[in-house]
């Protein structure tokens, strides 16, 4: 395997904006899965002869919301262009999109890898469309295609970086950063499922310690973050083979092909479309005046590196589940919430509970942490119970998990299963010499030196309590009593 | 009293009101002499002679109304049959622009101007014949067959609105609605001796009107009279949310009923449009007008616009261009002609192929090329830089006069087939209106008297953005001095043998 190359990755992010209205006219934006195809549509999204766009301010206002939490030069004046091209999901036989003059330019995402902190510096940030979806189906007549436009012209954010990324790490770091943000802004629901933000990757190899570029090659339809990251590592592999066999890679576009995990060539350089970009008549400059930044920027809500670095201060919490906590701002919400509940337990100790059981339920169910019908009161309660002793660990999980999928309260779960911890101390002394009377030989061998066997002791006294007594305070009991019986029988 | 299709606007709107004659009765008038005049003339692309008759009894029932209840306002042109371009969209009325590849095509929806209109209570008698897409000075592009001009029906009306301007001189109407990228309200204007309005950019809302090049595309009317222009212009102008680049500049006070002073008017003459090549009694008539207006105290001055002799090549790059990317959406896919084909690029090429005439097919062509990766500097970019040069001329010759008198056209209505086989030619008709289209300036024509062949001939006047009404005042001074304005076509001759 060589190792003289290093990949140098661009990435193209498109996030649906969360606007009322589509970009260019008044339709609602509506959940394309599951809505009557071509209901939410109009003579200007459809592509009526005659029909104008106007410009939507509510995604220009979070464009301009994205700029500024990524540090972006926000410009005072930008154009919407034509870009044009023939398709059956673009009604107008153009996109209009900002090409010369984008809304903003420059920014950096600072995001942390296991070799530190890294800076990705941006290129560009620009509003555009989306296209209308085409479903491709056959029957007897043959092959066909439907259209429908409900997605036509709803409105898209696109955000270039540099080609500086150089590992997958950096890519998986940056992409979950920025999809962070767009969430903690409130600009883009970042939910890939429903394609709300997708990826283009460029990808070259250099030579390492060469200053000179290698062929990019574009990846379009990177639609999840696991397509992402197996379809640039197909890319890597793939050039670095061809380089390493003395031959050269071709400047061109591919597709990734999910299914058989390949990227498949779609166009050459020389096939490459000439867009024909020319600015949009129908629309003015987009003039964006300084107090409508500065008013924007007031209102921006505290970022994830701002609060993962207030996390660890405040709340003395390790860098890793600072960070966890902060990729989705409902979970770090719900984390304050639970510690400001005041119950007896340490915030690291809520955060391991988050970031593990709680977490592992909402993945497993695809659910967000809104979803789940359990306050942080409730939370707070159990965490309280399990680590300040009232209940075993291993109960305390057993009715996160019911108090979880029920709603039922702990208490009333707690009891009814009769997880409590058994606390009467005379009837667990009078068990435990029970215990030791009728395992004779396992207490002689404990006396006689093998002392491991007090383990032994703990998970019969365990099994006995139906897992409810304390098992430290048990362990406690048991090697008090072996010890006592010693001292007696001396 | 006059025959009811030879009334103004004004005065049909004035025995309406009036409750003298109804709208019905005007309606019927129009339509019965559209049904004689119509096989000559061929002004229509589409009669909507059902949707006439509704709007008529609707007007009329509302002027009913309005006389017994002073408190009901009454839109001065409530009841007015008026014709539409067709390339203003209708609800749910067929909307070609001119086009084969638009034969089967219904309006959902309807443009801006049109349903001010319609709210002011206007009927509308059809859908008028145009240039393919607007794209022409004769009508002899529209791909539902040339309109006549009433003045001599071997000869084009001009174009592309030609359609409204063939409707209002063959007396269909007393208001035609068309549009005007380069010339064509206003050329239709002079080649049949009517009063055509080019507005400022922006000052009518677009929206609805099929675009071909949106940067230079304006929506604006057809009359006998300037007062009459008026009383359209008044009716569609203002902001449109649904038209980002319309304007919210007020109209200002506008009264023509009151006799106009034009003393002191600064007239501009511009040295570039009085040239070689014009037709000499154009030349003549045009001067003989400014001339008039000087003896009554306004003050003639001339000018120059240095950049004239580039309008032509500038506007020839900037609206093909704009064109190629608005005429895109003519692709099968949702509405319109569709080929039936195998492959997805069979049917657009065979839809387009078959669904578009040459002209059009000319102007996509140069448009994609002058926007190709490595010609777009030297062409599209560099035409935007000489518009700004023909801008800056306009601003400059306005500060030192208020208006600038110039002709319409090189000459007067010309026959049928003369310029098809050069389009270069066809071209050079619009040699002296582009420049206001590219500069985004108001212009008005108007008859100022008729050649040896008894074929109008018009003048124009350019004013600052915004002074439609300026321009309309001097022209209503004018008519009132002259009767040019007021000469019909010896209609008789047309009619049909049913």
């Amino acid at each position: 395997m060589s190792t003289q190359y290093t990949p140098v990755i661009g990435l193209e992010v498109h996030a649906e904006l969360l606007t009322r209205t589509k970009m260019f006219c008044a339709c609602p934006v509506v959940d394309t899965a599951i809505t009557k195809p071509n209901t939410s549509i109009c003579p200007v999204c459809s592509g009526m002869p005659g029909a104008l766009p106007v410009i939507n301010r509510q995604a220009v206002e979070l464009g301009l919301r994205v700029a500024l939490a990524l540090n972006s030069n926000i410009a005072p004046f930008s154009l919407f262009a034509r870009k044009n091209y023939y398709y059956p999901d673009l009604p107008k036989g153009y996109q209009i999109s900002q090409y010369e003059y984008p809304l903003a330019l420059g920014g950096a995402l600072t995001v942390t890898t296991s070799s530190g902190a890294e800076t990705i510096q941006l290129r560009r940030i620009h509003l555009e469309e989306d296209t209308g979806k085409l479903t491709h189906a056959s029957d007897n007549q043959g092959k066909y295609s439907l259209v429908d436009l409900n997605r036509a012209g709803i409105a898209l954010l696109e955000i270039v970086t540099e080609p500086v990324l150089h590992s997958l790490e950096s890519v998986r770091a940056y992409s979950t950063g920025l999809r962070a943000i767009l969430k903690y802004i409130k600009a883009s629901s970042g939910d890939m499922e429903k394609g709300a933000m997708r990826f283009e990757a460029n990808i070259s190899m250099m030579k390492v310690n060469d200053l000179e570029l290698g062929k990019r090659v574009e990846i379009k339809n990177l639609n999840s973050f696991r397509a992402m990251e197996k379809a640039i590592q197909y890319e890597i592999d793939r050039q670095t083979r061809i380089l390493d066999q003395g031959g050269l890679v071709d400047q061109e576009t591919v597709g990734w092909d999910d299914t058989n995990g390949r990227t498949i060539s779609q166009r050459s350089k020389e096939e490459a479309h000439d867009y024909r970009y020319f600015p949009e008549p129908d629309l003015p400059p987009l003039i964006v005046e300084e107090s409508w930044i500065d008013s924007i920027r007031l209102s921006l809500p505290e970022l994830p590196l701002a609060k993962k670095m207030r996390f660890i201060s405040t709340f003395e919490l390790n860098d890793y589940h600072a960070a966890l906590l902060c990729i989705d701002p409902d979970v770090a919400d719900y984390f304050e919430q639970v510690v400001q509940c005041k119950a007896p337990v340490s915030p690291q100790q809520i955060a391991n509970w988050i970031t593990g059981d709680v977490f592992a339920y909402c993945n497993q169910r695809e659910l967000s942490i809104l979803e789940i019908p359990i306050t942080p009161t409730v939370l707070s309660y159990i965490i309280d119970q399990v680590e300040n002793g009232k209940i075993s660990r291993a109960n305390g999980r057993q009715v996160l998990i019911e108090a979880m999928s029920s709603g039922n309260r702990p208490e009333q779960l707690i009891q009814e299963h009769g997880y409590g911890i058994l606390e009467d101390e005379a009837a667990l002394t009078t068990m435990v010499n029970n215990l030791i009377t009728q395992a004779a030989s396992e207490a002689k061998a404990y006396r006689s030196g093998k002392v491991s066997l007090l383990e032994w002791f703990v998970g019969q006294a365990m099994q006995q309590t139906h897992g409810k007594a304390d098992p430290n305070h048990l362990r406690e009991l048991i090697r008090k009593t072996l010890d006592k019986q010693v001292t007696n029988n001396q | 009293m006059k025959e009811l299709t030879d009334l103004t606007t004004r005065e049909a709107s004035s025995l309406l009101q009036r409750g003298v004659i109804s709208s019905m009765e005007l309606t019927k008038a129009s339509l019965e002499i559209i049904e004689r005049l119509e096989p000559s003339i061929h002004a229509f692309i589409t009669l909507t002679t059902e949707l006439a008759l509704k709007q008529a009894r609707a007007a009329d029932l509302r002027l009913k109304q309005a006389r017994q209840d002073k408190s009901i306002p009454l839109p001065p042109l409530l009841g007015i049959p008026i014709v539409v371009k067709d390339v203003l969209c209708l609800k749910g009325i067929r909307c070609t622009a001119g086009s084969r590849i638009l034969d089967n095509f219904t309006a959902p929806y309807t443009a801006s101007a049109v349903q001010q209109l319609l709210d002011a209570g206007v009927v509308i008698l059809g859908k008028t014949n145009t240039d393919e897409f607007a794209m022409g000075s004769s009508t002899e592009n529209s791909g539902f067959g040339a309109t006549k001009n009433p003045w001599d029906i071997n000869r084009v009306p001009g174009g592309s609105s030609g359609g409204s301007a063939a409707a209002v001189c063959a007396r269909y109407a007393s208001l035609g609605l068309g549009s005007d990228t380069g010339g064509s309200i206003r050329q239709p204007a002079s080649f049949c001796g009517l009063t055509g309005l080019k507005v400022t950019y922006g000052r009518i809302s677009r929206y609805g009107l099929i675009a071909y090049g949106s940067s230079l595309d304006t929506v604006g009317a057809l009359a006998r009279n300037a007062d009459d222009l008026f009383l359209a212009f008044k009716g569609m102008a203002g902001y449109d949310p649904m038209d980002a680049t319309s304007s919210a500049e007020p109209l200002g006070d506008l009264n023509l009923n009151e006799q106009i002073d034009i003393k002191g008017l600064r007239i501009g003459i511009p040295k570039e449009y009085f040239i070689a090549g014009v037709q000499a009694e154009v030349n003549q008539a045009v001067r003989a007008a400014i001339t008039l207006l000087e003896s009554q105290g306004a003050v003639v001055n001339e000018v120059s616009l240095p950049h004239t002799a580039e309008a032509l090549p500038v506007y020839y790059l900037i609206a093909p261009a704009e064109a190629s990317a608005n005429l895109a959406r003519f692709d099968g896919v949702r509405f319109g002609l569709r080929a039936t084909q195998t492959s997805m690029i069979e049917m657009y090429k065979q839809t387009r192929g078959h669904g578009f005439g040459s002209e059009v097919k000319r102007r996509i062509m140069l448009g994609t090329y002058a926007l190709s990766a490595g010609y777009y500097d030297a062409y599209y970019g560099q035409a935007q830089k000489v518009r700004t040069l023909i801008k800056r001329d306009f601003d400059a010759a306005f500060q030192a006069v208020d208006v600038i008198a110039a002709p319409v056209a090189p000459s007067t209505a010309f026959l049928f087939g003369e310029h098809t086989n050069d389009p270069l030619a066809m071209y050079l008709e619009d040699v002296f209106t582009l420049p206001a289209n590219l500069a985004g300036i108001p212009g008005l024509a108007f008859p100022t008297g008729f050649d040896q062949n008894n074929l109008p001939i018009g003048m124009q006047l350019m004013g600052a953005p915004y002074s439609e009404g300026l321009l309309l005042k001097t022209c209503h001074a004018y008519q009132q001095m002259t009767e040019h304005h007021l000469k019909k076509p010896a209609l008789s001759t047309l009619l049909s043998t049913r």
